[in-house]
């Protein structure tokens, strides 16, 4: 069994990657895939602190490549799902610390033993970036329905395609339904149209993703969440199955509705 | 009422729409490396080297480029006015 490497990458910072790379990675390994999310973001560590792991960390991902440790001894075991495991960034500020050989050399010697690998890219399209894209298998770019994310996720896309590493996915992150109603917010179709390529789902603004972040625990695994729930059925359509997109209008009483047709909600 | 029915009849672009619009833009710019001053340049040329063939309305030629999923296309129609008189 070889593993998939997925990778995770948006061009702007701040739409999402690390968050949804630690809920994809949970999200699997909860209906018992065995995961690896490998923080690429070299010196802006962040993967470790999203999944709670940060007291954990012994060795990190330059350790490994450069010889310090063992690869295993660079896995992080997570706290609450097992075959979930973390490869952390490293703090140090030379950031030609890896290369994307190296990254390939270690995903190669990784995928004997595991399902997926997630690797959360940094923002912009540097080495840290080309490092992140290298071993890919596959791509996911995650935009925020608003005019710079989305620009962005287009140059992104296009280097990708570059590269020949197939068309990306599509994560649409913090999508506002109200606002979308109130025609304040570009539509998940309208991000679909204009970046032209497939949607593998759709994450909407919940405030659970906050508050679950502060504990360090993954939204994907609270039952009740929309983000949650999102999650989930965006990591079972990464596993092939076919999983209708949730309707984000539910849960909008008909007063919502009725004073934004009557235009009181602009 | 009234105010709701003045928004009917003078309503503004939303801001959804808005962006949209000025997305749909960027994004050709980006793709093809080509400002909004390029593309009237290159329209100028065109239209300067097919009048040497063919007499052409200037007002009624559209040259644009179009989105087709993640290509773009130069789509050009040229109404032709007839040939060009040669004076022997």
């Amino acid at each position: 069994m070889s593993a998939k490497v997925i990778t995770i990458t948006s061009g702007k910072g701040g739409v999402g990657k690390t968050t949804a790379t630690a809920n994809i990675g949970a999200a699997l390994a909860s209906s018992g895939q065995r995961v690896a999310c490998i923080d690429a973001d070299i010196g802006l560590r962040n993967l470790d602190v999203v999944m709670g792991l940060e007291n954990r960390i012994v060795y990190d991902l330059v350790d490994a490549v450069e010889g310090r440790c063992r690869l295993n001894q660079a896995m992080i075991k997570d706290k609450h799902i097992p075959e979930l495991y973390l490869i952390p960034s490293a703090q140090t500020r030379d950031k030609t610390a890896v290369s994307p050989s190296d990254m390939i050399r270690l995903c190669d010697e990784l995928k004997l033993d595991l399902d997926w690998i997630l690797i959360d890219s940094p923002a912009g399209i540097e080495r840290g970036f080309k490092n992140a894209i290298a071993p890919a298998d596959q791509v996911i770019v995650i935009t925020n329905p608003e005019i710079s994310a989305v620009r962005d996720a287009d140059r992104i896309i296009g280097i990708v395609e570059a590269e020949e590493k197939g068309t990306p996915r599509l994560l649409i992150n913090r999508l506002n339904p109200e606002m979308v109603r109130q025609n304040n917010m570009l539509s998940a179709d309208d991000v679909v149209d204009l970046l032209a390529i497939h949607l593998l789902g759709i994450v909407p603004e919940d405030k659970n993703v906050i508050i679950s972040t502060n504990k360090g625990t993954p939204i994907a695994l609270d039952g009740k969440s929309p983000a949650g729930q999102a999650y989930r059925n965006i990591a079972r359509r990464i596993m092939g199955e076919e999983v209708p997109l949730m309707d984000l209008e539910k849960g909008s009483g008909i007063f919502s509705r009725l004073s934004s047709v009557f235009g009181s909600g602009e | 009422m009234g105010n709701f029915i003045q928004k009917i009849f003078t309503r503004e672009p939303s801001s959804a729409a808005r962006a949209k619009d000025r997305l749909r833009l960027v994004l050709i710019n980006d793709r093809t490396d080509l400002s909004a001053a390029a593309l009237e340049a290159l329209k100028d040329d065109l239209l300067e080297v097919l009048s040497r063939y063919i007499q052409i309305d200037p007002d009624a030629v559209q040259i644009n480029i179009t989105r087709d999923g993640r290509q773009q296309r130069l789509i050009a129609d040229i109404p032709i006015a007839g040939p060009i008189s040669r004076k022997y």
